[in-house]
């Protein structure tokens, strides 16, 4: 049953995965390539890492993947012409090809082998993650944080810029303005004006 | 039946209820397309505008603002998703983690802080 | 549910699940053409109108003809338009809504599937919402749809993150990501309710702004006034739905209720004690049938949906709609770092007062 199952996704994770770099259409691409993130994350369901599924989903596909639609929808880039150039790359292409199978090959041979249990002394997943990642792991957890703030920083150095002729409405003025500040009233005698 | 297959069978019915909501969307559609007419003419399929022929294509550049907002929002979603097990665990972990915890926030704090003085998060 | 299969065999099992799927979805498709109605007449009660009131006594067969008009209108398709992509994106939206109820439990054990993971899988999918509608609204080809899609992937993005928040204050108050847990917790009464909680008495403070920040985000993550941007009438006409007609059109609001309907559903799970009653009666529950007892759940938790979607129409028919900026602002400046307060706060609660343990 298992088995089967395996072997149904992981045929679709990889059609999925070819198509990603196939399609002529790069939005098309951009939806196989969630497709294959779903696929992946059936798979890590069926080895009992159901937290891990779901967290890919969040983060993969319901945040990096949205931003990559997005780029390649809404952005005016010619893909066409982009792709002429991408010929020439095909050694490094190779290059990391190979670097992911002798990993791959690696966890077969070198690694553990046996299969790993899912959530070892805990009830749950994020459980069994929760126990150590906060405490046995700091250092690792700090850095993660770390990372994160640079990435903040990172992306509004790049992206942010000013519109100096922008009205911004200033909220707290705007409600601390009373009707005294703003009328005047005055008595204006017939025939005279202001 | 081992410890996984029990676990997988869990989602069983989520790939099931998956597979019904998708045929039962898909019959509509494919319901519309046999009972209803279909008779187009070039005026009917053209774009949408204010009674005026598109003057261009409709997928144009955009401000650079939304992308800032997609970026951000995949860091804070990042940063949900390190307190999930967390709080699951937290009864366990006890005051070590969370004082770990909020030392990861404090980073985070201070990027957020930065954030709003650059103004990254003011939509103009 | 697993515990099921494996009592009656796979193959027996299976069938069952399967029938109780669609018996799920044909009382889910029922009930929400009633809410639609329900809707359309809180708005025109506000508005002093009367609402649909033709079709079957008091309009009640309203949404049936609606769908039958809907089934025999032509599909148009717009010329310029990605066909595929034009197709695919109504198709997802409402997969993906139906698709999230399947772990919602309504009443003590009747749920789809009881994962583990039951919150996390709800955030996981509505997070997915956005892509109907981007695509929907990038395969129109048209300019109206592009830009409704445009604000509304970075309106559901910006209040995503306050959702997620202050999905984790109740977490921490659960200990748990089940559902049926979370659920389960608030069972000692009205007080319990995480909305309240009253049984850790000075965090009401904090929980109960949590349900407001939690309603107030589930309008803008299901585009309802007065965050209705996308779909501005005023401005972008229809938003990302200007092109669709028939069937299409009909999926994106389907599942648009869907989302909303969940939403209540979520609120009543998270933070109004889900299918518990208000105060708890052992005496009684024990001596009923099991079965009455499961649909007096199933009532209490129908009534506290039907409120909280009460909420939402009536929100509808008074607010008035908010600015782009004034939107971003509400997300990112007061929300955000209100719940990221507020995860803070309860945690520190959990920990020295040993909550959790």
């Amino acid at each position: 049953m298992e088995v089967i199952a395996f072997w149904i996704l992981a045929v679709i994770v990889g059609a999925a995965a070819v198509f990603v770099i196939a399609a002529r259409n790069p939005v098309h691409s951009v939806l196989w390539l969630i497709l294959s993130f779903f696929t992946s994350a059936a798979l890590l369901v069926l080895i009992g890492a159901e937290f891990l599924a779901m967290l890919l989903v969040v983060v993969y596909v319901g945040a990096v993947a949205v931003l990559f639609l997005f780029v390649v929808m809404m952005l005016d880039v010619d893909f066409v012409e982009l792709k002429q150039g991408t010929l020439q790359y095909w050694p490094f292409a190779v290059l990391i090809g190979l670097a992911f199978f002798a990993e791959i090959v690696m966890v077969r041979t070198v690694g553990v082998g046996t299969r790993l249990e899912p959530s070892p002394g805990a009830d749950s997943n994020a459980e069994a993650i929760g126990q150590v990642m906060y405490t046995d792991y700091l250092l690792l957890f700090q850095v993660a944080g770390i990372i994160l703030l640079v990435a903040m920083i990172g992306a509004i150095v790049l992206t942010l810029r000013h519109r100096p002729y922008a009205k911004r409405q200033n909220i707290a003025r705007q409600t601390a303005r009373r009707r005294a500040d703003a009328t005047e009233l005055v008595d204006v005698t017939p025939g005279k004006g202001i | 039946m081992t410890e996984i297959e029990r676990f997988a069978l869990d989602y069983l019915p989520v790939i099931i209820f998956l597979g019904f909501a998708l045929a039962l969307s898909c019959l509509f559609i494919i319901g519309s397309f046999l009972l209803a007419p279909s008779n187009p003419d070039p005026e009917k399929n053209s774009a949408y505008e204010c009674g005026f022929n598109a003057f261009d294509d409709a997928r144009m550049k955009f401000d650079v603002r939304f992308y800032l907002v997609a970026i951000l929002f995949i860091i804070f979603d990042l940063e949900v998703a390190f307190l999930f097990p967390w709080a699951v665990t937290l009864g366990t972990i006890g005051v070590f983690g969370f004082w770990s915890m909020v030392v990861f926030l404090g980073v985070l704090t201070v990027g957020f802080i930065y954030e709003w003085r650059s103004g990254a998060l003011e939509w103009e | 549910m697993s515990a099921f299969i494996q009592e009656h065999g796979i193959l027996f099992g299976t069938l069952t699940v399967v029938i109780q799927i669609a018996l799920f979805m044909v009382v889910l498709l029922i009930a929400l053409a009633f809410i639609l109605l329900l809707d359309r007449k809180v708005w025109a009660a506000v508005m002093m109108r009367k609402g649909p009131n033709v079709v079957g006594p008091f309009g009640l067969m309203q949404s049936f003809a609606d769908f039958g008009k809907f089934l025999l209108k032509e599909i148009v398709i717009p010329a310029g338009a990605n066909k595929t992509v034009f197709l695919l994106a109504p198709i997802l939206t409402t997969t993906l809504a139906f698709v999230a109820w399947a772990v919602v439990p309504v009443a003590p054990g009747w749920v789809v599937a009881d994962i583990n993971v039951g919150v996390l899988y709800l955030f996981a999918v509505s997070s997915l919402g956005v892509y109907g509608i981007i695509m929907g609204g990038w395969a129109s080809n048209s300019k109206y749809p592009f830009l409704g899609s445009l604000r509304s992937a970075a309106q559901m993005v910006s209040y995503e993150v306050s959702i997620g928040f202050v999905i984790v204050t109740v977490i921490l108050l659960v200990g748990s990501m089940n559902l049926t847990e979370i659920v389960n917790a608030q069972g000692g009464g009205i007080w319990t309710w995480h909305a309240f909680a009253l049984d850790h008495f000075p965090l009401i403070l904090v929980m109960f702004p949590m349900f407001v920040i939690f309603f107030v985000s589930a309008l803008a993550e299901t585009n309802r006034p007065p965050f209705d941007l996308p779909e501005a009438e005023s401005e972008l006409v229809a938003g990302y739905q200007v092109e669709y007609s028939s069937t299409p059109y009909l999926l994106f609001m389907l599942g648009e209720y869907l989302n909303i309907v969940l939403m209540c559903a979520l609120m009543t799970t998270l933070f109004l004690g889900g299918w518990h009653g208000p105060v708890p009666l052992p005496e009684l529950a024990e001596n009923m049938p099991v079965l009455v007892n499961n649909l007096a759940a199933l009532a209490w938790f129908a009534a506290k949906m039907l409120f909280c979607f009460f909420l939402f129409a009536i929100v509808k028919a008074m607010v008035p709609r908010y600015r782009y900026d004034q939107l971003m602002r509400l997300g990112w400046k007061i929300f955000l770092p209100t719940s990221l307060a507020a995860v803070l706060i309860v945690s520190g609660y959990v920990v020295y007062t040993g909550v959790q343990s």
